[in-house]
């Protein structure tokens, strides 16, 4: 097959380009362009960049560069925004995965007469013999990435490939190692790849939003603390809100951004037994009943019942088994099957 | 290859090896002058035409004081450096040539202006800027600045005799025709007006120290003579093949524009823009058949950026988007022109498809 392979200049998709070449493909690397300004974290360094072009040089595989920073600016790096300004906790890394790498990317590899688009997430695709593809968790249970996956449909996913889903990451670091790729030993991305170390995120949201400060009050409404910027504030939190140390632990339950009051309570304060996720796609045929609801990239995911509400399959209520704690809005939901191994969709938590 | 192997002595020094090794970078020198209009010793070998540039105006600002000023299509080479210290960049026509009024009305705001640089021929999109007429409306406005041209694009196409009088400073670059990569020159007129870039042993007469590349020098000097031999012909030949290669373009495919006029370009130039497609894909389709093109130009990670030239000519970015750009070379023959049509028509129609 005719493959482009999506190359971060990480060791991931480094070894996912090494997997597909040694399997007989005809593979392109890739690497995308999406960010014009400081980056120290993911992708689109200068070095990330010539650290991609010399693993391609060194598999003897063909390394383009597109830039698709207008698109990046446009569905990720706005939407992160703006996501913000209304008091919300993006994901940006799944709406990259969204609007990017399995849409802009995707379509030019098929315009250009690519079959398929890899990646070096750890997760894996399994086609049933019915013709049905699964979205599956990594074989490395502490790198798994389904959960940014989680939008990934049936005719995506027939043309998508995770080389190195079904091995260990430290299986990665030895085949890299082993063939001298010099991404190797170079550490795993971490954060938000648009938002540097040093400056951090309230410094780049504070130069795109203005801050309102907030008044921090408890559950009975008595104003216990003030906070510089409200939308800086996420539902569970518990440091940074200018109230004294001590006593028992305290985390924000609420915060209403129009009228920018932060509420805090108790723990139990956060619990609740139901939820509504929006915006929701699903892998295949939409799913009602008794599923995993995982509510982080790397979160616990706990057992609860969902059905559909609405026309469209869009809207899911979700009743825990047991009250858990209110996510922040904005987060991504997903939800796996109860062997806690196939995705069946996801959307944004309200 | 005698300056790599056999004579290999440092041409400053002053045993009988050296002294030959210098004798062939003086005799490069005596070359590169007769081409380029000027005295011998007003020419000096550099690392690159982007060195070349970055010494005419940091150098120039450096020993004069004031600010620089160019045009907003200049290579950045020129560019980035006027605006690191914090120049004025002057617009555009809708063909990529500097506006002489708007040059004018800058140079009569600013008061201290040390040099202003304006490039002969575009890189990108070919056009031709008449320095004559640059040079009067710097000398009416602004007398004490220096003119500088970045000629890098030049040389193929224009007798630099006739472009040398006009200005103070010129950069070339010797892989831009024929000649190795990692060399430039700089033409200094006249006696020194400028800082050097790099200050050390006073190699080339103090202008740029550091020890020559004499292989580089020797053959840039025979590419320069061997392609201001060919140059006029050349010319004419590449003018009918561009224009047969345009022609065809825009017959064979829907929405091909051709950016700038062929009487305001140079002859090797067949800049177009293909509405409803994007370069980016294009080259890629273009490089798998075997035609090496480009779009606007590649930034440090290798990625397409938006033109800027594009952009200060008032081309709308969607139409940007579809910008290629296709050389004529002396190696260029009809058939290529044939082949290139035959590769460009069936990739536009995949991509529109």
């Amino acid at each position: 097959m005719k493959v482009m392979c999506a190359m971060s200049g990480g060791v991931d998709s480094s070894v996912a380009a090494l997997l597909l070449k040694r399997a007989g493909h005809d593979v392109v690397g890739v690497t995308m362009k999406l960010w014009g300004g400081d980056s120290d974290t993911g992708c689109c360094s200068i070095s990330d960049v010539d650290d991609a072009r010399r693993v391609a040089q060194q598999l003897g595989i063909d390394h383009l560069v597109f830039n698709f920073g207008d698109d990046f600016d446009e569905h990720v790096v706005a939407p992160y925004v703006e996501a913000h300004a209304n008091g919300l906790t993006p994901n940006p890394c799944i709406e990259c995965n969204r609007s990017v790498k399995f849409a802009r990317l995707a379509e030019r590899a098929e315009l250009l007469g690519f079959d398929a688009v890899a990646t070096g997430h750890h997760a894996r695709i399994e086609k049933s013999p019915d013709g049905h593809y699964a979205l599956v968790r990594g074989a490395d249970d502490a790198k798994d990435q389904s959960y940014v996956l989680h939008m990934l449909d049936q005719a995506q996913l027939a043309r998508t490939m995770f080389p190195v889903g079904g091995i260990q990451k430290s299986e990665v670091r030895e085949l890299a190692s082993e063939i001298g790729l010099r991404t190797a030993d170079k550490p795993d991305s971490q954060d938000v790849c648009f938002i540097t170390s040093t400056a951090g995120r309230t410094t780049f949201l504070g130069e795109r939003i203005s801050f309102r400060p907030g008044r921090v009050v408890d559950t009975d409404g008595v104003h216990v603390g003030d906070v510089e910027s409200v939308e800086m504030v996420t539902v569970g939190q518990r440091k940074g809100l200018g109230i004294p140390g001590g006593g028992p632990k305290r985390y924000v339950v609420d915060v209403d951004i129009q009228s920018q009051v932060v509420t805090i309570g108790h723990e139990d304060k956060l619990l609740r037994p139901s939820m509504t996720v929006e915006s929701v796609t699903w892998v295949d045929e939409s799913v009602s009943g008794r599923v995993l609801v995982q509510c982080s990239a790397h979160g616990v995911p706990r057992a609860a019942t969902i059905e559909l509400s609405g026309a469209d399959e869009q809207i899911v209520d979700v009743q825990w088994d047991d009250p858990q704690r209110r996510i922040a809005p904005g987060q991504s939901v997903v939800f796996y099957d109860l062997a806690d191994r196939s995705v069946l969709g996801g959307g944004i938590g309200r | 290859m005698p300056y790599l192997t056999g004579n290999y002595a440092n041409p400053s020094g002053s045993h009988r090896f050296a002294r030959r090794t210098r004798q062939a970078i003086d005799e490069a020198r005596d070359q590169v002058a007769a081409i380029v209009g000027c005295r011998p010793n007003e020419v000096v070998f550099t690392g690159c035409g982007t060195e070349s540039d970055n010494t005419a105006i940091s150098g120039a600002v450096t020993r004069r004081g004031g600010i620089p000023v160019c045009s907003e299509v200049e290579h950045p080479a020129v560019l980035e450096v006027v605006e690191h210290l914090g120049g004025r960049v002057v617009a555009v026509d809708e063909a990529g040539s500097i506006d002489l009024e708007q040059l004018a009305a800058v140079l009569d705001a600013e008061d201290n202006v040390a040099i202003v640089s304006v490039m002969a021929v575009n890189n990108e999109v070919g056009t031709v800027t008449d320095l004559a007429e640059v040079g009067k409306v710097v000398r009416r406005h602004a007398p004490g600045a220096l003119l500088h041209t970045d000629a890098v694009q030049a040389v193929c196409w224009l007798d630099l005799r006739n472009v040398t009088p006009e200005v103070d400073l010129l950069s070339l670059s010797a892989h831009k025709f024929g000649g190795p990569k990692g060399v430039g020159v700089l033409i200094e007129r006249g006696s020194p007006q400028i800082d050097p870039l790099i200050i050390g042993g006073g190699q080339e007469r103090e202008r740029r120290s550091g020890t020559q590349n004499t292989a580089g020098i020797v053959a840039t000097a025979v590419a320069l003579e061997l392609t201001d031999n060919e140059r006029d012909t050349e010319a004419v030949r590449l003018g009918e093949l561009r224009d047969q290669l345009v022609a065809r373009l825009q017959s064979e495919i829907e929405g091909v524009v051709e950016t700038v006029a062929p009487d305001r370009k140079v002859a090797g130039s067949a800049h177009v823009c293909i509405t409803g497609v994007e370069s980016e894909a294009l080259l890629y389709l273009l490089d798998e058949a075997g035609l090496c093109a480009s779009a606007a130009s590649a930034c440090a990670s290798g990625a397409m950026e938006p033109s800027h030239v594009l952009a200060a000519m008032g081309v709308d970015r969607s139409v940007a988007l579809g910008a290629l750009r296709l050389t004529l070379g002396y190696t260029t023959s009809a058939a290529d022109i044939d082949r290139a049509v035959e590769v460009i028509a069936p990739a536009v129609r995949m991509l529109r498809r």
